[in-house]
């Protein structure tokens, strides 16, 4: 019985006196209580020279995290017990969180340069008139594609269907991304909730599959750098580092019309620094700021006055800073209800058992 | 003292019991429970209604495929394998060198097949070189079976190895003594007798490989689409636990299956022996 009660009796000590520690550790640095802002972010999604600067401008202790999904990032949310004071959910998974009530509203007073947005991404239909989000970078969905291995040019999204492409096609595995783009290349609205559009567009994906090589996540960057595929429909933030890898390569918005998607920064309701996160977002929405941190993450950045400090080659790129022209005739994704959303993955599923 | 030993003994069984319930019965009495929600929290049976479509029905039938496949093959490099594993001098050595890419992350080992086997990879460079030229061998599904296999060998290798270890050798030389051919012996005698292990072999990589997701996005590129692919989306990406929760009741409900069936196997075996 006496060993018993040591063996249950070491190990609760043993965590006792780690927690001990971490804390004692955690307040040596200058963790703890009022002082911390614990920022959630995509990986790689942040010139991290800036946290520092940051740290030092508002003598806060930044801890930042990653997830790679917004379907993560919503779990570890909806679940609480995490602390996070600053996230930066895409568009659809924005208007979840308010569905749900896990965001807390911005406080436009405590924002001094949230002038800088440019008008035309805000008040989107994800968060009418941007009571829970600001603006942190934007982008389409499109092709890109190597012209060295392509004969002519590729304009819209029946080419994919129409040019000798067999077999050489990359699709980035996303439900609301390839559903859409069959919608689009009918001339249907990417957000439709009429069945018969649907399965309309699930059939006609169907018969893209001779052209189709493989339906891949991350690693297409990867697999286009290195020229496994001639053509692959991806996120236009996923082309330019994939541009940035193998210069060959180009990028086009199709004609027929495509998504334009938000990644915004919000406050979960988890915050325990709020006027911390308030003030972290100000800072990123600082022009030069953001301006560096566009140039380090490559993405389109929603920030007017960051224009000036970029390079006027990048800015006057019309396959990543396409104009007002182009981008109101493009689609933001609607949340489309639960069932509805099963609706879309279960056509997609489908769309996939075909491959034979 | 008689006393406090049963005591201990309660209190050791009781940690045992409370393992097993909390991390094996609640889990399957959850999974259970949650299949008969539809998508909006609703008590019903539609995702059963759901699973009996074509789609689903058809991708069940394509993952016994493949994990047959799988386990072939394993079997059919595993069982040689492991009996020359038993002749060789140093065993200890060899079996080392067989388990340790087992020891490495299941991801890394995937990633290093897209460069092997790309267009422009070692693969592709070698065909070229004797003249044969270059193949599409990613995201096809030699790829898939290939790959698998090699991620589940050290699973099928290690029992059978165990089993042939244990098999006497005078039972050998008896049946080479009274005129037995190499054949006819591996067959009446070393094969019946390994018997258990190639079981134990079977039901490590079968059941596994009929649930593999990540390997069939990254090597197959989603052209192989599996029950574990279905039940990652439904929980990941649509958020539709209930059906995610239905189609791994039915995977279960196949394992089970997969369970007893290499039990009587097994049976029969002893009886013919």
């Amino acid at each position: 019985m006496k060993k018993l009660v040591i063996m249950l009796a070491v190990p609760l000590l043993v965590s006792f006196g780690l927690l001990l520690w971490i804390q004692q550790l955690n307040a040596a640095q200058g963790f703890g209580g009022d002082n911390t802002l614990v920022v959630y972010n995509w990986g790689d999604y942040i010139d991290e020279d800036l946290i520092g600067e940051f740290e030092e401008q508002s003598g806060l202790k930044v801890v930042y995290q990653t997830f790679d999904s917004n379907e993560a990032m919503l779990t570890k949310i909806e679940q609480g017990g995490t602390a996070f004071d600053v996230a930066v959910p895409s568009d659809y998974a924005i208007s979840r969180m308010i569905e749900d009530d896990l965001l807390l509203p911005i406080d436009y007073d405590k924002l001094e340069n949230v002038d800088n947005i440019d008008p035309r991404f805000l008040d989107k239909s994800f968060d009418p008139g941007n009571q829970y989000s600001i603006p942190y970078f934007w982008g389409t969905v499109g092709i890109v594609y190597n012209p060295e291995l392509v004969d002519g040019e590729i304009t819209s999204w029946n080419d994919l269907w129409d040019m000798p492409l067999e077999n050489d096609i990359l699709l980035a595995d996303g439900t609301r991304e390839v559903m859409g783009f069959g919608l689009n290349s009918l001339g249907y609205s990417l957000n439709t909730t009429d069945k018969d559009e649907l399965i309309e567009a699930e059939e006609k994906l169907t018969t893209l599959w001779p052209n189709i090589k493989a339906i891949v996540g991350d690693e297409i960057k990867m697999l286009m750098a290195n020229r496994e595929a001639a053509v692959a429909v991806v996120w236009s933030g996923d082309a330019s580092e994939i541009m940035y890898e193998n210069e060959e390569l180009t990028y086009v918005i199709p004609e027929e019309g495509t998504n334009l998607w938000f990644d915004n920064l919000v406050i979960p309701n988890t915050a325990q620094n709020v006027d911390g996160a308030h003030e972290f977002i100000d800072f990123m929405l600082d022009a030069e700021i953001a301006a560096r941190n566009t140039d380090y993450v490559g993405y389109s950045t929603p920030n007017e006055a960051a224009l000036e400090f970029l390079d006027e080659e990048v800015t006057s790129d019309e396959r990543f800073y396409p104009s007002r022209e182009v981008t109101q005739d493009l689609e933001v994704y609607e949340n489309l209800g639960k069932r509805m959303n099963a609706y879309y993955n279960e056509l997609y599923l489908r769309f996939k058992m075909q491959s034979k | 003292m008689n006393q406090t030993n049963q005591t201990a003994k309660t209190v050791y069984l009781m940690t045992y019991w409370i393992w097993i319930a909390l991390f094996v019965i609640a889990p399957l009495v959850l999974v259970v429970y949650y299949s008969f929600f539809d998508i909006e929290g609703n008590l019903s049976l539609e995702n059963y209604e759901t699973f009996f479509t074509s789609t689903y029905l058809s991708m069940t039938l394509s993952s016994f495929w493949y994990a047959f496949l799988i386990t072939f093959f394993s079997l059919l490099v595993g069982y040689p394998t492991a009996y020359l594993l038993t002749r060789t001098k140093h065993k200890q050595l060899w079996l080392l060198l067989i388990l340790l890419p087992s020891w490495i992350n299941l991801l890394l080992k995937a990633y290093a097949f897209l460069g092997i086997f790309g267009t422009y990879g070692i693969t592709n460079q070698f065909l070229e070189a004797i003249g044969i030229g270059t193949q599409q061998i990613l995201f096809t599904d030699f790829s898939f079976v290939f790959v698998s296999v090699y991620i589940f060998i050290p699973f099928m290798i290690l029992p059978i190895y165990n089993a042939i270890e244990k098999l006497p050798p005078s039972l050998v030389y008896a049946s080479r003594d009274l005129g037995a051919s190499n054949w006819t012996t591996f067959r009446r005698v070393i094969f019946p007798l390994t018997l258990d292990g190639i079981k134990s072999g079977v039901q490590i990589v079968f059941i596994p490989a009929l649930s593999l997701f990540m390997i069939t996005r990254l090597i197959a590129g989603n052209r192989v689409i599996t029950l574990g692919t279905a039940i990652e989306q439904q929980f990941l990406v649509t958020q539709n636990w209930g059906m995610g929760s239905t189609i791994a009741v039915f995977l279960i409900l196949a394992m089970v299956l997969v369970m007893v069936v290499t039990r009587d196997w097994g049976a029969k075996g002893a009886v013919r022996r």
